[in-house]
């Protein structure tokens, strides 16, 4: 099969998103880049195995995640990679989160086990379901939601969000008077 | 698994407020990064693996030199 143009446009955009994948596998703005750069080529080179009329972004996600796994795998055997040190490797690139706020996230998101970390992303900023974001981790539908689960419950313990039980009702209360206002 | 979580959580579920604050803060994140296109980097790359094609092209078989 040859690489057509309209292939080519699919995968280009793709990029944007897969580089929101890998900067927030990664936390490092460079090698998210080079992880998209090496998925490119690997589509690129794979492109028979693409089967045409399924969904691109997904099947190039998979590739990066890979990749991604097994230079976290490789990574980890060469040097132990605690929480501490990649928490140190996202103070070191303040360009990638400008704002505050998202230096906090990352921070907090860089504590997940990756498995966790990779499923809130599918799920919660990519927009895929849960069965897309189980093919593209190569597991099952109930692994993906109790990941999901998982992540947001410790990100809400280590960003301190608490629910706000006492504005509930007060919400309501407005939605009420507000719906109510129309009578 | 299950009895490990609630064991730990007297409630097992997060409030949707909670998820939801989590969720918009995690899609601000990616949208952050989303926003900033494609870079020129990677246009580039195609580009440039599409010349190295044009400028070394495949013999065809069976074509009059």
């Amino acid at each position: 099969m040859t690489l057509t143009p309209s292939l080519k446009e699919a995968m280009l955009g793709a990029v944007p998103s897969l580089r929101a994948f890998a900067i927030s596998l990664s936390g490092n703005i460079d090698r998210a880049d080079d992880l998209v750069q090496e998925t490119l080529l690997r589509a690129i080179a794979n492109i028979d195995s693409f089967q045409p009329g399924t969904n691109m972004s997904a099947w190039m996600f998979t590739i990066l995640r890979n990749l991604f796994r097994s230079e976290y795998r490789k990574r980890r055997r060469e040097v132990e990679d605690t929480d501490g040190s990649y928490a140190e490797s996202l103070k070191s690139h303040p360009e990638q989160g400008s704002r505050l706020e998202f230096q906090e996230f990352r921070a907090a998101l860089a504590k997940l086990p990756p498995d966790q970390r990779e499923a809130l992303i599918l799920v919660g900023a990519s927009g895929f379901s849960y069965e897309e974001a189980a093919n593209i981790c190569g597991c099952a539908v109930g692994t993906i939601k109790s990941r999901v689960n998982r992540a947001r419950t410790r990100l809400a313990d280590l960003l301190s969000i608490e629910g706000s039980e006492d504005f509930g009702p007060d919400q309501s209360t407005r939605a009420i008077m507000a719906a109510g206002g129309r009578g | 698994m299950q009895t490990e979580v609630t064991q730990r959580k007297p409630r097992g579920r997060l409030g949707r407020d909670v998820q939801n604050k989590i969720g918009q803060q995690l899609r601000a994140m990616y949208d952050d990064v989303v926003n900033d296109g494609v870079p020129d980097r990677f246009v580039d790359m195609l580009r440039k693996l599409d010349e190295q094609k044009n400028g070394d092209p495949e013999p065809e078989k069976g074509s009059a030199a």
